[in-house]
């Protein structure tokens, strides 16, 4: 991979940081009137997800990580990877349950994810903003409720739960923003 | 045309207004203590030898020359102010604009505006006195608070930046989370700037402004040497709310010494294979004619009216950033 010097780093670029590849989020030129100019970085470590702040002095170089968003169909999970192809070669990629980590309890077949690949390794999977989902498990809601009383919890198919307004019932399959992991709406039918 | 232009400034016209005022504030304080305002080029033949400044060049093609001259945007006006004072100009003061390039960010715009003055006859605490008085003008500050680097660095980072080596300061500076820097650094005034920008700053001045004095004599650029204490230089920055306000000396008057400081600059830009900067030669001829006994300060004004404006962004200042100039 190429080097990048700080005046090149901007908000999306991939670099490799302490063996683990970086997304950089923000760049900040810090520089006392008499002395040497740094940048204050602020990036995410892909893997761990974990954001941080780091200074270099300008003009400073690291590697870049040969990182790649792709976007996959989600096919089926073995009991130890979860399957993913690309609908125009056919391709077929497994990630393990790292790369999936949470996004476990968004995952439904057929739906398109986003994995970010490191050297053609997927390391993230990413769902859709929006998911539809059944829900397998909530409490019968009172007849009558309107809204505003601040819902129940409710499990879904795959196991997340999140809370629903006390009329959604058990079997109806709703929409969730898997960013915030809230409820949105009943799904059309 | 290009509707999608961004024409409009940076700053609302609200801010200009309060940026006018300050400068009349600023002009109101100088002619109330007769100090004489003036005005030096911003384009001169030579420019700084100071391995962290990069100055501007241009040609100037002359109709009464063949060959061109090369120019350079001033990054501080001290030369040609410090000439006027060798002259017998008597305190001075000059609000305008300065250039430094490979400047660019929240706090630093490569076109900027600096309200530099020199005191003839003030010891560095007198003039550190005036700034206060400047500042409880403008800022409507409470008296500013003086602290020693030393004391700075031994309270936010626990080591003493006057007798650490370089291999405690690479240590101090890697437990801090810069090891990344640390490792490869052979400069201690690198590691001392680097945790002073990133560790002591965040610190100090955030409630009235603070004068960081007693710089460390590596660090003098254009002050003296203290003579009570050779480890340390007569110099001092201010800090307020996160911003690095003014930097001041009590004035080198030296001119072997002030030769010598230039020519070890020279000497490290070649060995980091930075431009070559000859010495400005009108400089250093009145220096050698002789400035007098005299305290200086370069204060950015644009960060001057962010703190009394309450905004975080340089660009919301000016009326129009490098982004849109």
């Amino acid at each position: 991979m190429a080097n990048y010097s700080t005046n090149e780093f901007k908000a999306g670029l991939k670099i490799m940081l302490d063996g683990e590849p970086c997304n950089v989020l923000e760049n900040e030129y810090v520089k006392p009137g008499k002395g040497q100019a740094f940048n204050r970085v602020k990036i995410r470590k892909l893997i761990s997800g974990k954001v941080l702040e780091k200074t270099f002095k300008s003009g400073d170089s690291v590697e870049g990580a040969d990182v790649m968003d792709t976007e996959l169909t989600y096919l089926y999970n073995d009991g130890e990877f979860y399957h993913f192809m690309n609908n125009e070669t056919f391709e077929q990629i497994a990630a393990d349950e790292k790369a999936v980590g949470e996004s476990v309890k968004w995952l439904v077949e057929n739906d398109s994810c986003t994995i970010t690949l490191w050297n053609g390794s997927p390391i993230v999977v990413t769902p859709p903003n929006f998911v539809e989902l059944e829900i397998t498990e909530t409490d019968p809601g009172l007849k009558g409720d309107t809204a505003g009383t601040g819902g129940k919890p409710a499990t879904l198919i795959t196991g997340a739960v999140v809370r629903v307004p006390l009329f959604v019932q058990t079997g109806e399959v709703i929409r969730v923003d898997t960013r915030s992991g809230e409820y949105v709406s009943r799904a059309q039918k | 045309m290009n509707s999608s232009v961004n024409w409009r400034p940076t700053a609302t016209i609200q801010t200009l207004q309060k940026r006018a005022q300050i400068n009349a504030q600023i002009r109101e304080f100088f002619a109330q203590r007769k100090v004489l305002e003036v005005e030096t080029p911003a384009l001169a033949h030579a420019s700084v030898t100071d391995i962290n400044l990069h100055g501007f060049s241009t040609q100037f093609n002359s109709p009464l020359k063949p060959e061109p001259d090369n120019l350079f945007l001033q990054t501080s006006p001290e030369f040609a102010m410090k000439r006027l004072l060798c002259a017998g100009s008597g305190s001075i003061f000059q609000l305008c604009k300065s250039f430094r390039n490979e400047e660019a960010g929240k706090q630093h715009n490569p076109e900027f505006t600096m309200l530099e003055w020199y005191r003839v006859g003030f010891n560095l605490s007198q003039l550190i006195d005036e700034v206060d008085e400047l500042l409880q003008k403008i800022l409507k500050t409470e008296p500013l608070e003086r602290l020693s680097y030393q004391q700075a660095f031994l309270t936010y980072c626990d080591i003493d930046p006057l007798a650490c080596t370089l291999e405690e300061l690479k240590r101090k500076a890697s437990d801090l989370g810069f090891a990344n820097i640390a490792d490869n650094e052979s400069v201690k005034d690198v590691l001392l700037q680097l945790l002073c920008s990133q560790v002591v700053e965040p610190e100090i001045g955030r409630t009235r402004p603070v004068a960081l004095i007693d710089f460390p004599a590596s660090q003098a650029a254009l002050a003296r040497i203290k003579q009570q204490d050779p480890r340390v230089a007569e110099r001092f920055e201010i800090y307020y709310k996160g911003l690095e306000l003014a930097n001041g000396y009590y004035e080198l008057r030296d001119v072997n010494e002030q030769l010598s400081r230039f020519e070890k600059d020279r000497q490290v830009r070649q060995q980091n294979g930075l431009s070559n900067i000859a010495l400005d030669k009108y400089f250093m001829a009145a220096m050698e004619n002789g400035l007098p006994d005299c305290s200086g300060v370069a204060l950015g004004v644009d960060r001057l009216v962010m703190l009394a404006c309450g905004v975080q962004n340089i660009e919301k200042v000016m009326s129009f950033s490098i982004d849109n100039a």
